[in-house]
């Protein structure tokens, strides 16, 4: 199997990079990073741009932790996340997403930019940057644009970028002493998630006194973002999990019946249904992996970092 | 159509070829230059047969341009061992790694990054490594032993070199080292 013929040219900038987008603007363009969702699609899925425009920007391959957030360049392998010490102590949850993204293969050449951009329904890291509130980050010809991850996603392949647009980065808050994890049904051939469930919860009070035989950290939950990948066409946060879960205590019970409320957000008819799984059976493991999700972070809340 | 001028070191040797935008570095080193050592399987990024060392990573070569691996260096199966088998190649041999032998090279490859970054993994941490490359006809119990016993060699090895006071002594490790 081969690509179709296409023109290539490698962009060493980001200005460069947006100068050949503009010079093509009347030509189907597309943006090559590690390659590995665009290389397959151009050799089986009838992906045939004129053009390729390979990002070889240094620049873009930087990981940039200040004190509140995190920066990540949109070159950055998943294996350079998953193996980051910075990474993994301010924003752990993108850690252990990254580590569960495919193969060693495909971790050491696949970026995370590329990942966003792609938005495969089934990829793992748009789920921990919509848990992550964070935000993508977009350049253009005249200057920087910003897109929360809640708006970001719109579809299968289908994202806020614009034409003409790159995506750079992006920005993911640090929620310091939150318990995080992402818990996924691994399709056993392709990689990607069949469902994934991103989770980061945040507590008041009570800190550090576990009761034994509970599922995890005492006080109640001030603030908790839970995101699923894999179950629509696009990556989405699931507001009744989260309002269900609230002021109260993270114990099993409260897990278990948060989870119930998952297919609440999600109508039954937009489940994806595919020859791997029936949209019925994603509804199941919907709830199955918000449990696990949950049950993990709040083992983790104050800070325990994930065993990745 | 566009046609690129670009250079690679494959196992230890310079190269200069002329390829197009679209030619895949796994045909690249088999059909335009040679190196057959890296398989092709599934051709979509998934069995790992054509799995090489650039620039100490494995990679599947079936999904990556030959262009955008220009100016790296690349490491097939075959060049691992300069005369020989090296331990990991000789490790697949004895413990029955392999069956037709279609997957090895891609085996060997992402084997020797797993040892450089960890000299002494579980086999959890092995199956876990090795996820990206499918065997057809062995089955992985024995592909999981080989590479406990290359590891095992590799830092008896490491132990040897130490003791006899040459602490960077590392004639039988694989060749990509761990970035720290």
């Amino acid at each position: 199997m081969f690509p179709a013929e296409f023109d290539y040219e490698r962009a060493e900038s980001v200005g460069e990079a947006l100068a050949m987008l503009e010079r093509h603007a009347d030509e189907d363009v597309e943006i090559l990073a590690g390659g590995h969702s665009l290389v397959p699609a151009m050799k089986t899925e009838g992906r045939e741009p004129d053009v390729v425009v390979d990002l070889d920007v240094p620049a873009l391959d930087a990981i940039n932790a200040l004190d509140d957030r995190t920066v990540l360049g949109a070159l950055t392998t998943y294996a350079t996340i998953a193996d980051s010490e910075a990474v993994r102590s301010t924003v752990p949850l993108v850690a252990e997403t990254a580590r569960e993204v495919g193969d060693t293969q495909i971790r050491n050449r696949g970026t995370i930019g590329g990942n966003l951009a792609e938005a495969h329904p089934g990829a793992d890291l748009p789920a921990a940057t919509l848990a992550s509130d964070a935000t993508i980050l977009l350049r253009n010809r005249d200057g920087k644009r910003e897109v929360p991850a809640t708006d970001f996603f719109r579809g299968d392949g289908e994202t806020a970028i614009e034409r003409g647009e790159l995506l750079t980065g992006v920005r993911v808050p640090h929620a310091d002493g939150a318990g995080v994890a992402y818990a996924k049904k691994t399709h056993p051939a392709t990689g990607y998630a069949m469902v994934g469930v991103a989770a980061v919860v945040e507590t008041d009070g009570g800190s550090g006194e576990e009761e034994a035989g509970d599922a995890g950290a005492a006080g109640t939950v001030s603030d908790v973002r839970v995101a699923a990948t894999g179950a629509v066409d696009r990556a989405v946060r699931l507001p009744s999990v989260e309002s269900a879960l609230v002021g109260d205590p993270l114990d099993s019970t409260a897990v278990d019946s948060a989870a119930s409320a998952a297919q609440s957000d999600i109508d039954a008819d937009r489940l994806r249904s595919d020859a791997y799984a029936s949209g019925e059976f994603r509804g199941e493991l919907l709830e199955t992996y918000v449990a696990r999700a949950l049950e993990t972070a709040a083992e983790r809340v104050d800070g325990d970092a994930p065993t990745a | 159509m566009s046609t690129h001028d670009i250079t690679l070191t494959v196992d230890g040797t310079d190269e200069r070829l002329t390829v197009e935008s679209r030619t895949l570095l796994v045909h690249a080193l088999r059909d335009e230059l040679g190196y057959t050592a890296p398989n092709v399987g599934c051709e979509s990024g998934k069995c790992g047969a054509c799995t090489v060392d650039v620039d100490g990573d494995a990679v599947k070569s079936c999904t990556v341009l030959a262009v955008q691996a220009d100016g790296s260096d690349v490491t097939t199966a075959a060049g691992l061992a300069d005369d020989g088998l090296d331990p990991v190649q000789r490790a697949f041999h004895e413990e029955h790694g392999l069956q037709c032998g279609y997957c090895t090279p891609g085996m060997l490859a992402t084997t020797h990054q797993l040892l450089a970054e960890n000299p002494d993994p579980t086999r959890a941490e092995i199956r876990r490594a090795l996820k990206g490359n499918v065997c057809r006809c062995t089955g992985y119990g024995s592909i999981v032993d080989a590479v406990e016993t290359a590891a095992e060699r590799l830092r008896a090895a490491d132990e040897r070199d130490r003791s006899n006071g040459d602490p960077d002594g590392r004639t039988d490790r694989p060749r990509a080292e761990a970035e720290d």
